[in-house]
């Protein structure tokens, strides 16, 4: 590859997802003081403005918002896997999360399939989450 | 009478001016914006002299110094800009009404110059010259952290997400964003600026390459080098200029919970979207709605925008976008409400939005090439996919 993928650089406010990526657990940041969960990460609750958050372990499970199969133009780290997915999760615990499907041809993408996390590192600091197709636990798909 | 501190028709805009628009222009942004701000203020009967204000797209890269320096303005009292790229186009037009309406300024220049052709490369900076997608960095400091190393890179990309979503929820179909896509080639067809005006047919839409499915090239916007300037000046003012005035009779911006770039996509795409907000203000401020509007300027930087946009303003109900379009309810001279009737950002030119200003002061006048009858009252967007806004102009 003659370009590299850009890369995450972590900060203050969202130290926590990353390194929890790097251990292999997705951790989103959740208000200690209405429980709403968020992400991306961010310094105060939008729901009730505390301040005070943990980082709480996700199920890792969601289904597929949305999706768009890449095709020219994109960038040149990325030609080398063209077309490729892009999917928009929405996690169990509510929140969305922009990723790519694991392993799946582009025709078994569709909105409402069940998905679950898996982790990718990117380089030697960061790690991806990702997903892969799951087999749905209430024997339907969801869709919200 | 209109509340003291309103902006309603209050300012008007009194010339337009632009330059060619072009695949590669050899020239620099700040010549295509010295180019088309002087032939906006020839059009009005004003000079360079009478310019007191300017406001601008805050990602504009001629910046009002080199207005001052590079066109002679003696004494600039107003400077503003407007953030969020697409989202800015009529937030200039509210700054300025503002800036006249409260005597902060006198002449106000507002202008968009843009040279994005591919093989534009004037300067190497983030947002100069090419695609600012191919630009990032490789250390991601900001919110692209949360798509670009998953390949979400360009705007295509992402509008292809909302689309879809689109489609899922209201049965919407490429057939009908094709439907976008022909009616404004048709538009451009009758338009000496436009740079794309061989007709197209829903065949050659659905013929055209994927970008980012379920955008295909024909659902994309053109990639242009050009620039347009308006200016504004008070209501009292402009009867006494040379064209008849485009009255400012509301205009309006506003962000709702809903999709800004990837970074915020929350749970509220059932519910009020930016444009839905926008609407509710500027309709309130003008004391019209959408059935007293005769032609809109919808900001297209892919043809589905149209369909959302025409369910943000009421002109259908949610969902009903992709019916609209696919019944021709678009198209000039037959549709109920004509949109982009100089061909839009898919056909006439890309310049982030601005060109569709000029042509709703056209329609005002007029004089457009696609001229809807009688037209008394225009609407004019912003992007809706950004914190946006829209004003409405009227004879």
């Amino acid at each position: 590859m003659s370009q590299l993928i850009p890369t995450p650089v972590p900060n203050a406010d969202n130290q926590g997802f990353w390194d929890a990526c790097a251990r292999g657990e997705l951790r989103l940041q959740r208000c200690t003081a209405c429980r709403a969960w968020r992400h991306h990460p961010r310094p105060m609750c939008p729901a009730c403005g505390s301040f005070d958050y943990e980082w709480g372990l996700a199920s890792g499970r969601g289904v597929v918002h949305t999706f768009t199969i890449v095709h020219r133009p994109t960038l040149p780290a990325f030609e080398d896997r063209l077309p490729y997915n892009v999917v928009v999760v929405q996690l169990e615990e509510g929140p969305f999360m922009v990723s790519n499907l694991l392993d799946c041809a582009a025709e078994a993408i569709a909105i409402g399939r069940p998905v679950e996390v898996v982790f990718e590192p990117l380089d030697e600091t960061i790690v991806l989450p990702k997903f892969r197709l799951r087999a749905a636990t209430t024997g339907q798909e969801i869709d919200r | 009478m209109p509340a003291p501190l309103s902006i309603r028709d209050r300012a008007a805009i009194v010339g337009i001016g632009q330059t060619a628009y072009t695949k590669a222009s050899g020239v620099t942004e700040q010549r295509q914006a010295a180019e088309a701000i002087t032939a906006a203020l020839a059009d009005a009967g004003l000079s360079i002299k009478d310019v007191d204000g300017v406001a601008r797209f805050d990602i504009e890269n001629v910046n009002e110094l080199q207005l001052v320096y590079g066109m002679g303005i003696p004494h600039l009292r107003f400077f503003a800009g407007v953030p969020s790229g697409g989202g800015a186009v009529a937030g200039t037009l509210v700054l300025a009404a503002m800036a006249v309406a409260t005597g902060q300024a006198n002449v106000v220049v507002c202008y968009r110059a843009r040279n994005r052709g591919k093989q534009s490369s004037h300067g190497a900076k983030p947002l100069q010259g090419g695609r600012p997608w191919a630009k990032h960095a490789t250390a991601l400091t900001d919110f692209y952290q949360w798509h670009v190393p998953f390949g979400l890179i360009t705007p295509a990309q992402e509008m292809a997400c909302i689309y879809r979503r689109h489609m899922h929820e209201f049965g919407t179909t490429s057939e009908q964003f094709g439907a976008v896509a022909v009616a404004q080639r048709a538009h451009a067809a009758r338009n000496p600026h436009a740079v794309m005006r061989e007709p197209i047919t829903l065949a050659d839409h659905h013929a055209s390459r994927w970008i980012a499915e379920p955008l295909r090239m024909l659902d994309c916007c053109l990639e242009t080098d050009g620039a347009c300037a308006v200016i504004v000046t008070s209501a009292e003012r402009a009867r006494d200029c040379r064209q008849p005035p485009a009255y400012l009779l509301a205009g309006a911006q506003a962000e709702g919970p809903i999709h800004i770039q990837m970074a915020d996509y929350l749970t509220h795409w059932q519910d009020k979207t930016a444009g839905a907000y926008v609407a509710e203000q500027l309709y309130a401020m003008g004391g019209v709605g959408p059935r007293d509007i005769d032609a809109a300027m919808f900001f297209d930087h892919f043809g589905p925008a149209v369909i959302l946009s025409l369910e943000d303003y009421g002109f259908c109900a949610r969902g009903e976008g992709g019916p609209f379009v696919a019944a021709g309810e678009h198209a000039w001279p037959h549709g109920s409400l004509p949109v982009n009737t100089h061909g839009g950002s898919l056909s006439e030119a890309y310049i982030h939005g601005y060109n569709h200003i000029l042509e709703g002061v056209r329609q005002i006048r007029r004089t457009s090439s696609c001229q809807v009858e009688d037209c008394e009252l225009v609407l004019v967007t912003s992007s809706n996919t950004d914190p946006t806004g829209a004003v409405l102009l009227r004879r």
